[in-house]
């Protein structure tokens, strides 16, 4: 073999050598935020994302293609967050997911999605009629949406006075976040209001919710039998305690989700005992925490500055929106080829053809941690089924057993409704997405 | 030397009275035009336009309001982000009722539709002035808010009160990619900008920095306040109005009514505090440091690889160190270090 020939051989096995040693990684864009009012909630939720993403990547990845991530700050600012979009977007050959755990942000990006061909998941929150993957094909509202958590708060409230048809001539105060995120419930609780026959109290909080004594002044003039809480942020904590000042009973009040968690509570002290609020997680400890504690947190690898967060509400909630992801992967790969990086398109199929059900969820270690999610081209949500968990003074605990699940009938009618006016809005075509 | 004036002769009045009457400011604006119209489209990325070129200059035009009439006319507002949804909402509505309207037409008649709740929520100020009408206007942010989430009309009876904005098509033509809306957008704010720079300078401009300065005096020598306040009212929600549209026509597509929320007011107000009340040239100044320097804070804390939350919190405090160090060094804001900086440069090397 000549000199030239020698040199060939070497760089193209230095180059196919290189290839094999550098397989594609799968990245994902999180436009995070980790400051201002929200970062509790922000920082928790993330925090699980990365350290499960630790988890999958330490143990070789999904069929051996390693996850990667980039944060943005957005401070929950939709204008930042639509920069962070459009400067993650295109990093390490284009991200195959995005998800900004904001309704504005989730709002500003979501025109573009489909021309840039990447998924966005809107894990409990955004816009509930995004479940119809015929006109938002990527946009995926996992596990759960508003209205199917409206839905399901009136079929607890319902049980819990020994049947739904007992909530007739029942007071119901919806004291909500002025925002969309509050309004959004709105359609569904009128038309359950309609349905059953009790009265909807409708009471808006002018946002962040600072000062709410009027608010309650209201309320204890109604003397409503139960109060929803439609709250974010620092809103819960001075709804609680506000309520406490008032002689309002806690027990009488369920928040929704984004108003349970330890940030909620804890800040408010005792005033927060025997206050129930909606969750798409059962609290407890699964073999999939204790996993990160120990290969993640006990290397001192963890994403959350404070190990004891681990198991919190948000980080509960990080990681099964992390599992579902990887789950949606390793959907993708079975279908376009294992051990192969997944296109947006590719990755949006996976979200499509979910099927997170009780064995999967056992053999993750994280079982009875999430409800079974099983997507489709009409259902994007894939489940709709919720926990209501109640707050003892020192953690949450469950209080149903099993998981609940609403009038979903009438949020499929509203659902259809709306996304029809949507598609019209935009001119879309519905069709399912190949 | 660079500023060298000698063999410049101002024979006639319109040469006297040009908004640069030194060659070189002319011949630097022109070059600018000229970069951000013709090389920007075509060689910034489309991360750059829609993400950052776009928010900045729709961010100017509505700092460029607010100057008019905290900067000008001296009422201090709190209002500007109250103008911006108005203007942004009556956009969606006229495109929304009435069929084939232009789009631009619509912009305008947005415009004109912050004008009169400026005009509305301005009638206070002649009795108020100072901090007191801050607070008076302060209503307008909470009261269109409020209108907005309460009146299902003005959001089409969309559920959660979220605006998809309508493509935007002018005379056939598409305004779809980013390159496209950032041109769109750029024209918008250069005429708007001529046309303030113009106002401020002309009789209407004096009578706002008469009241200004001293309402009683500028009444006494013959200024009509109701009228002046009124008009400052009108031409500052106008130009917040048409930058609201913006922001959800050529930025945002889906808007809520919390993304015109108090702290946009807010930050807004910042850029012009920052960038120089009373000055137009500040405003664009106040929004670059306002929207973009926490961008290259971020990623200069990313190429650093730092820790997420480090990073987070670092830019935050960067940023507000940096605020804190402007106002110590210049109390009137970066466009009065760019004049001082301006003069120095006339006189160099051979200051006197």
């Amino acid at each position: 073999m000549n000199h030239f020939a020698s040199v060939v051989v070497a760089i193209t096995l230095a180059a196919s050598g290189a290839a094999i040693a550098q397989p594609a990684e799968q990245y994902i864009a999180l436009p995070s935020y980790r400051v201002g009012p929200y970062a509790a909630g922000g920082s928790g939720f993330y925090g699980g994302i990365i350290d499960y993403f630790n988890l999958v990547n330490l143990a070789g990845g999904v069929n051996g293609v390693k996850i990667a991530w980039e944060e943005c700050e957005t401070e929950y600012n939709p204008s930042r967050g639509v920069e962070c979009y459009e400067r993650l977007k295109t990093r390490n050959g284009g991200a195959t997911l995005v998800e900004p755990l904001s309704t504005g942000v989730a709002y500003g990006i979501l025109d573009r999605l489909a021309v840039d061909k990447i998924p966005m998941t809107m894990i409990g929150y955004g816009r509930s009629d995004a479940a119809n993957g015929k006109v938002f094909p990527y946009v995926f509202p996992l596990i759960t949406s508003y209205w199917n958590q409206a839905a399901a708060m009136i079929k607890y409230l319902g049980d819990k006075e020994g049947g739904i048809e007992k909530l007739k001539g029942k007071k119901i105060v919806h004291l909500y976040h002025d925002s969309a995120f509050g309004k959004e419930p709105l359609p569904v609780l009128e038309a359950l209001a309609k349905q059953h026959g009790f009265e909807l109290i409708k009471i808006p909080v002018t946002p962040p919710g600072s000062e709410q004594q009027s608010q309650w002044l209201q309320i204890r003039q109604a003397r409503p039998d139960h109060v929803i809480l439609w709250g974010w942020g620092s809103m819960n904590a001075v709804a609680i305690k506000t309520a406490q000042r008032n002689g309002f009973p806690r027990e009488k009040i369920l928040g929704v989700w984004w108003a349970g968690s330890e940030e909620d509570t804890v800040p408010t002290g005792d005033a927060a005992k025997g206050y129930s609020a909606m969750t798409f997680n059962t609290p407890g400890n699964y073999p999939v925490l204790d996993e990160i504690r120990k290969k993640l947190y006990d290397a001192g690898k963890g994403n959350l500055a404070d190990a004891n967060r681990v198991g919190s509400v948000y980080h509960m909630r990080g990681v099964s929106a992390a599992i579902l992801w990887v789950e949606a992967m390793r959907t993708a790969q079975d279908k376009f080829g294992k051990g192969k990086r997944v296109s947006g398109e590719q990755m949006r199929w996976g979200l499509e053809n979910l099927n997170v059900d009780e064995a999967r969820q056992k053999a993750i270690g994280a079982f009875g941690m999430l409800p079974v999610v099983k997507t489709s081209c009409d259902d994007h949500e894939g489940s709709g089924a919720v926990k209501v968990q109640q707050w003892d003074g020192k953690k949450w605990n469950a209080v149903t057993p099993n998981w609940i699940v609403g009038d979903k009938a009438l949020t499929r009618k509203l659902l259809e409704e709306s996304s029809a006016a949507y598609a019209a809005e935009k001119k879309i075509t519905p069709a399912c997405a190949k | 030397m660079l500023y060298r004036e000698a063999g410049q002769f101002k024979t006639s009045y319109q040469a006297d009275g040009q908004i640069f009457p030194i060659l070189q400011d002319r011949l630097a604006l022109l070059a600018l035009l000229v970069i951000a119209a013709v090389i920007v489209p075509l060689a910034a990325s489309p991360y750059a336009l829609s993400a950052i070129l776009i928010p900045f200059l729709i961010f100017s035009l509505a700092a460029l309001g607010l100057n008019i009439l905290t900067g000008y006319a001296g009422q201090l507002s709190l209002g500007t982000a109250a103008f911006m949804a108005v203007g942004a909402f009556a956009s969606y509505n006229f495109i929304l009722r009435i069929p084939g309207l232009p789009v631009l037409l619509a912009f305008v008649l947005g415009g004109l539709s912050a004008a009169l709740v400026g005009i509305a929520f301005g009638l206070p100020s002649l009795r108020i002035r100072g901090f007191y009408l801050a607070a008076a206007t302060l209503a307008t942010q909470f009261f269109v808010v409020w209108c907005l989430t309460k009146i299902p009309y003005l959001t089409n009876y969309s559920s959660s009160g979220v605006i998809t904005a309508q493509p935007i098509v002018i005379l056939g033509y598409a305004f779809d990619t980013p390159d496209r809306k950032y041109l769109l957008v750029l024209a918008v704010v250069a005429v708007m900008a001529l046309l303030a720079k113009n106002m401020v300078r002309s009789n209407v401009g004096r009578s706002w920095m008469a009241v200004r300065d001293m309402d009683v005096a500028a009444e006494v020598i013959g200024f009509r306040l109701m009228r002046t306040k009124l008009l400052a009212f009108a031409v500052s929600s106008f130009y917040c109005g048409v930058a609201g549209a913006l922001y959800a026509y050529a930025y945002l597509g889906t808007v809520e009514p919390e993304a015109y929320n108090l702290d946009l007011s807010f930050r807004i107000l910042f850029m012009i505090i920052i960038g120089g009340v009373g000055s137009i040239l500040g405003s664009f100044l106040g929004a670059a440091f306002i929207v973009l320097l926490p961008v290259l804070l971020n990623v200069i804390a990313h190429s650093l690889a730092l820790p997420t939350s480090v990073a987070s919190n670092l830019e935050l405090m960067v940023f507000g160190a940096l605020i804190i160090f402007f106002l110590i060094v210049e109390p009137h804001g970066l466009a009065r270090l760019w004049q001082i900086g301006k003069e120095k440069l006339r006189l160099w090397p051979f200051p006197h």
